[in-house]
């Protein structure tokens, strides 16, 4: 069988030349965060689905007042808080995972990545910051 | 579990006897499962972010949010939407199927008759959704205000 180039091999098993120590547990911590959030995701996301595009005239009814009723709310603020940041947070590390599975340059995993992080930082930051300052008498 | 389940390490020993023993992930069902898992997850992320984009305009002016909000409300933006549905139901069900392959016991020997439930399920429910939406599409686009 021909060798292939280093990114697509792996070390066997029980390599010597496997340094025992050089793991941290974050990939571990992320594949855990992702069945985690993955469960709490299900509920909040598929339950605002059912009601942005189903219930009360679905997606025809959204506009600025119908946004303000809601986040008159705690609880639709903290609904809409926690869907944010799992589901940025989430997306995220999947996507970290598939850019870095399929980048075969550093150089290219590297910039993706820092795009991917550049992103996510945007629009969950963005989002909490609209969360918190929102002003239902802006108009 | 995403990134090595499809791993090619295992293949070459198995090339005797292909899907005798029904254990055979790569290139079977249960790979496709997991290209599809991928294949939503980032067209839901890509979607996520113009999401919390468009929602920030409530920020800027009602007038702002309004408008970009209405072009959601467009027949072709409705198709769009069933799309992310269908596409977020896939997810959901099968993150599901591979959580329960992860930590039940029994979950690798049932992977593929629980694709088949997931695959039943988003049926049963996209198919009443699609109607739903589509009818709401039509009957705002000819009666609607």
């Amino acid at each position: 069988m021909t060798t292939i180039d280093a990114p697509l091999s792996v070390d066997k098993p029980r390599s010597p030349h496997r340094p025992a120590a050089r793991r941290s547990n974050f990939e571990l911590y992320s594949w855990l965060f992702m069945r985690l959030s993955g469960v709490l995701l299900l509920f909040l996301v598929l339950g605002h689905m059912l009601i942005m595009l189903f219930l009360d005239g679905g997606v025809h009814r959204i506009n600025f007042a119908f946004v303000a009723g809601r986040w008159a709310s705690p609880f639709w603020q903290f609904w809409d808080l926690t869907m944010l940041w799992l589901a940025g947070l989430h997306g995220g590390n999947g996507l970290r995972t598939v850019i870095n599975d399929y980048s075969r340059k550093d150089a290219t995993r590297f910039w993706l990545k820092m795009l991917l992080y550049v992103s996510v930082l945007l629009t969950v930051g963005l989002g909490t910051f609209v969360l918190f300052t929102f002003d239902p008498n802006i108009g | 579990m995403a990134s090595t389940t499809a791993s090619a390490a295992e293949a070459p020993q198995r090339e005797g006897n292909p899907r005798a023993k029904g254990s055979l992930y790569r290139g079977d069902l249960g790979m496709w499962s997991w290209v599809a898992h991928r294949i939503t997850g980032v067209l839901t992320f890509f979607f996520l972010f113009v999401h919390v984009l468009d929602t920030a305009l409530v920020r800027v002016s009602p007038e702002a949010y309004d408008t970009v909000i209405e072009t959601y409300k467009s027949p072709i933006m409705i198709l769009f939407e069933l799309g992310l549905l269908a596409a977020v139901l896939f997810h959901a069900f099968n993150g599901i199927r591979v959580m329960l392959v992860d930590f039940w016991a029994n979950g690798p020997k049932y992977q593929k008759p629980m694709l088949w439930t997931v695959l039943v399920l988003w049926l049963v429910l996209i198919v009443p959704a699609a109607i739903s939406m589509l009818t709401r599409a039509v009957t705002e686009l000819f009666g609607g205000h």
